[in-house]
């Protein structure tokens, strides 16, 4: 937030990468990227390349993680050392990545069904290989797509992005760079079936009546990047059918 | 498993009928009791007791290296212990997810609310103040977040800011004597909700945590929300968000008087 040499982030109404506020990165999926995974996707969200894949149900190990009515999930955010534009990262889980890991699990815990596969783990993983800001959402998003692909029965497909501030503009689908240095970021997921918040997240400085609108700016983007979602699903099917013509 | 499931029942039975155990309002804190300075080697400490939850804050104050995307800005530094005497279903070992969301969470709330000015944490080149805030849960019964952001704004207001002392090429931290007060420079508290079935309830109780579906922590200033975190597997619909941090605004006054009173 703020920070030193901060560069002007909004010049005529438009941004460093040419977008207006209220407009997306460009967004691609592709599903069944990873062939031994029951379900994968890869995304690329801006400059942000991302694998996300699932496997299980499966008997969840060690036997005393086992929950006797449902299944658990375990999810594991983690960001390639080569990642970013700085320095060689360190691998392994950090305090930064054990969060997203955990928030991200809690969305899903949200919309499988759980309960239809007790003492059961289904593992989730979602692994940034090139990151330019808002890798959570772009992650959060892939993996819907990995678990819609896997078969796991859920109740949504959730999508998610992050609303921002400059100045007092709220942008939309923040960049590294805007992430680096804007007033706000609010990393959001959301069901679109119910409309549900099911990720929350912000730091830095917003009204109630800014949020309100930040989330309508979401909602908004939502019903795109939805269509990406399933759009990519559908395609995955078509391609199968091909095959057997 | 059956005594979470009598008590899950008998919970959302209290709060059908528009009640809770101890008789609160659904956006009602408990009773909240703060003492600061009761570590005096600590420059900065805190003890929040909220209901029957009770944390322990403490402030160090050193000298390290600045990061290095920042070299002009002294560090601040928050983590959470739950401690295993706080709970039978707290273990030893590395932190929990819990744990580390609970510091990140607080810190957040504290930093974007610039409550310290890191800036004027620089001493010279390559050398910077480093605040450690440390989070001790001494006794767990239900929202560790706004007990934990309450014990740490309060021990950071309350803290004296040591004396950097270079003599050629030794150098000296002073830590006692006629000290100022570390500068602050803001106010954050937070909120904290609990969604159990079709309420939501703020400041839940250890009980109430038990069985709650989602978690909503709002935290802010006078002005504007500076840090928001929702936790668990449950959700909030937008509406619910815009009432919650109308609720928070209003109840946070209490807590920034708490502190303000300490600070006196």
């Amino acid at each position: 937030m703020g920070g030193s040499n901060k560069p002007e982030l909004i010049k005529d109404g438009k941004r460093l990468d040419g977008r207006t506020p209220d407009m997306l990165r460009d967004i691609k999926i592709e599903v069944g990227v990873v062939k031994n995974a029951v379900g994968s996707a890869y995304i690329e969200w801006g400059n942000n390349k991302i694998i996300a894949g699932v496997y299980g149900p499966k008997e969840a190990l060690p036997k005393h993680v086992q929950d006797p009515e449902r299944a658990i999930i375990k999810c594991r955010y983690a960001m390639s050392p080569f990642s970013s534009l700085e320095e060689h990262g360190r691998s392994g889980p950090n305090r930064r990545s054990i969060e997203i890991s955990k928030v991200t699990k809690e969305v899903f815990e949200n919309v499988i069904l759980l309960d239809r596969f007790p003492g059961a783990e289904i593992d989730l993983f979602v692994d940034v290989l090139q990151a330019d800001g808002g890798t959570r959402a772009a992650g959060i998003t892939a993996a819907s797509v990995a678990l819609a692909a896997s078969g796991i029965p859920m109740t949504d497909i959730p999508y998610a992005v992050s609303v921002g501030k400059v100045g007092d503009m709220l942008i939309l689908d923040l960049n590294k760079i805007e992430d680096n240095y804007s007033d706000a970021d609010m990393p959001v997921a959301i069901g679109p079936r119910t409309g549900d918040i099911m990720l929350l997240q912000m730091d830095g400085n917003l009204s109630r009546d800014e949020i309100k609108k930040g989330m309508e700016m979401v909602k908004k983007s939502g019903e795109y990047i939805s269509k990406l979602q399933k759009d990519a699903l559908k395609l995955s099917y078509e391609r199968i059918l091909e095959k057997y013509k | 498993m059956h005594i979470r499931a009598v008590t899950e029942d008998y919970i959302k039975d209290l709060l059908v009928r528009g009640t809770r155990e101890d008789g609160r309002d659904p956006s009602e804190f408990r009773p909240i009791n703060l003492a600061t300075g009761i570590m005096p080697n600590a420059e900065g400490s805190a003890q929040v007791e909220l209901g029957s939850t009770k944390v322990i804050a403490g402030v160090k104050i050193g000298v390290g290296e600045p990061m290095s995307d920042k070299p002009d800005e002294g560090n601040m530094i928050t983590s959470a212990e739950l401690l295993p005497v706080a709970s039978p279903n707290y273990e030893t070992g590395p932190p929990s997810p819990e744990a580390i969301e609970l510091a990140r969470v607080i810190d957040r709330g504290i930093r974007a609310a610039g409550m310290i000015d890191t800036k004027g944490l620089f001493i010279e080149q390559g050398k910077v103040w480093e605040v450690f805030t440390d989070i001790y849960i001494i006794n767990y019964d239900g929202n560790l977040f706004d007990a934990g952001t309450l014990a740490a704004a309060a021990a950071l207001s309350t803290a004296r800011m040591p004396k950097y002392e270079a003599d050629g090429d030794k150098s000296n931290i002073i830590r006692e004597g006629s000290l100022g007060r570390l500068k602050i420079a803001n106010t954050a508290t937070s909120c904290t909700f609990a969604k159990i079935a079709n309420s939501v309830i703020l400041d839940p109780d250890g009980n109430e945590e038990s069985c709650m579906d989602a978690r909503l922590t709002i935290a802010n200033d006078e002005n504007v929300v500076r840090a928001m975190q929702k936790g668990l597997s449950g959700a909030f619909s937008t509406r619910e968000l815009d009432n919650l941090m109308g609720i928070t605004f209003e109840r946070s006054k209490e807590l920034r008087k708490l502190i303000e009173n300490a600070k006196a």
